[in-house]
């Protein structure tokens, strides 16, 4: 069964990537949102987004916070009778925002994102210390200083590296190849 | 000996934050005659950030190290759940979706690899469980932890969305191995909701509540400590105990392991194999009459 849709861009574009095609079965049971740890937080449930996409809301959908809130704990995915895999579809609509410009204000997790990606680009492998570092320098350096208490007792159990893990420089190279090429063909699916 | 190829991850690597899941799953891996080779040059899953940022090119760096762990041959240990669940997905995805097929082989071709699909990822858990056994584990218990309470945490990507293992919401073969040590799995409703993940940093209000919740859940059914085999669980319900405690008034001070730790513990391992000083919630109390 599928639903009368009015969006065709919108729901074109999420339904070409590997995953988001599911938004055209669902039947608005409410699962997902039933399910959602952090549904109270957001500003549209994942059905209501979902609803919302067929809809044509292109706006009101990719400056949301609902899939920034997104824990990927994936107990909507196992529980949707129409096997939608929202999880994967949240973080297509956050790719979508993020492209968009319309990304909602009310986050920093993009911020995170941005550095833990850029890590991965750089070194291959991720630095929790140094990535935490960026993250407050970047957004709000006092909270730093609130999260000193939680970062001095990893330090101090041999928890948190200043030395960074990292690959071999032919490692790097290979991975950046392979990145590149993905990224000139489009990037996006 | 059994052989398996192995994908440490961020998490577990020589400067990981979980580098006690590391130590113990070797320690542990020597007397169950199984080694876990590391893929050499293995690169960053690229979890969430990348596939909501770069998606072709989260599939791709998934696909290279599963591309370097089969020319290894066999299957690949990924302990971590984020990881376990990213390398998965990729193999599911390659074989679903053709067109993603082919942009994967072309990227990683540029890069002078290919990749035919043969990896079958798994968790530590599962080898353990399926490919040891419960008896096995219990012959080589030297030290029962009898007396002691255990709450299996479990956590989301342990068992979701992957099916196969167990139930994907009450899994009990983590408390049935837990079992075989002698140690007792307290009934822990929470066992497989989350703990905030990664969004305990830009999100920490919601995680902090996610994680007191199952706190909560364990003490009240009376646990001593709590095991798990994510290092991210392992890390926000230890590292963020006392934030949790400063923000909801509470006095939660339970430790918090892995579960490979507490099989060092019950086979008779020193602490410095197994890195229990390592938990931010000290353990010594409650395995004092085990070690």
């Amino acid at each position: 069964m599928e639903t009368e849709i009015k969006n065709e861009s919108l729901v074109d574009e999420i339904c070409a990537i590997p995953g988001g095609e599911g938004i055209k079965v669902c039947m608005q049971c409410g699962t997902c949102t039933a399910s959602c740890p952090n549904a109270d937080l957001m500003d549209h449930a994942p059905s209501e987004l979902i609803a919302m996409i067929r809809a044509g809301m292109r706006e009101e959908v990719l400056s949301s916070n609902a899939m920034w809130l997104c824990l990927s704990c994936y107990l909507c995915v196992v529980r949707c009778p129409r096997d939608i895999k929202i999880t994967r579809l949240m973080h297509v609509l956050e790719s979508l925002a993020a492209k968009s410009g319309l990304g909602s204000k009310r986050t920093t997790t993009p911020v995170i994102y941005k550095g833990f990606n850029t890590f991965i680009y750089n070194r291959g492998r991720i630095s929790e210390l140094w990535l935490m570092v960026r993250y407050y320098l970047q957004t709000n350096p006092f909270k730093a200083i609130k999260m000193l208490p939680v970062a001095l007792g990893l330090l101090t159990h041999s928890r948190l590296a200043l030395k960074m893990d990292k690959m071999s420089p032919e490692g790097i190279k290979q991975l950046k190849t392979i990145i590149d090429k993905a990224e000139s063909s489009g990037g996006a699916l | 000996m059994k052989q398996y190829s192995y994908y440490p991850g961020c998490a577990l690597s020589a400067e990981g934050f979980g580098r006690a899941f590391d130590w113990s799953t070797k320690a542990v891996n020597k007397l169950l005659d199984i080694e876990f080779k590391e893929i050499k040059d293995w690169n960053c899953c690229g979890s969430v950030p990348y596939d909501t940022l770069h998606e072709l090119a989260s599939f791709c760096i998934c696909a290279r190290n599963l591309a370097l762990a089969e020319k290894m041959g066999g299957d690949v240990v990924a302990p971590c759940s984020s990881c376990y669940v990213f390398l998965s997905r990729t193999n599911t995805y390659l074989k679903q979706y053709p067109v993603l097929k082919s942009q994967v082989d072309e990227a990683l071709a540029a890069g002078g690899l290919e990749y035919h699909g043969n990896v079958k990822v798994r968790k530590v858990l599962d080898v353990y469980v399926n490919d040891v056994g419960y008896d096995a584990i219990a012959a080589k218990v030297k030290k029962s932890l009898s007396g002691l309470k255990v709450a299996c945490y479990y956590g989301c990507q342990e068992v979701r969305p992957i099916f196969g293992h167990d139930h994907p919401e009450y899994p009990k073969y983590m408390d049935k191995l837990v079992n075989a040590l002698g140690a007792e799995s307290v009934p822990f409703p929470m066992k497989s909701r989350c703990c905030g993940g990664s969004l305990i940093i830009s999100e920490e209000a919601a995680s902090l509540d996610l994680i007191k919740k199952l706190l909560d859940s364990a003490i009240s059914n009376g646990a001593d400590c709590m095991v798990t085999g994510c290092p991210l669980c392992q890390l926000n319900v230890d590292a963020y105990q006392t934030m949790v405690n400063s923000k909801y008034k509470t006095n939660y001070h339970l430790p918090v392991l892995f579960f490979t730790q507490l099989m060092g513990v019950a086979f008779g391992f020193e602490e410095k194999d197994l890195g229990l000083k390592t938990s931010i919630v000290p353990a010594e109390k409650v395995l004092a009459k085990y070690i």
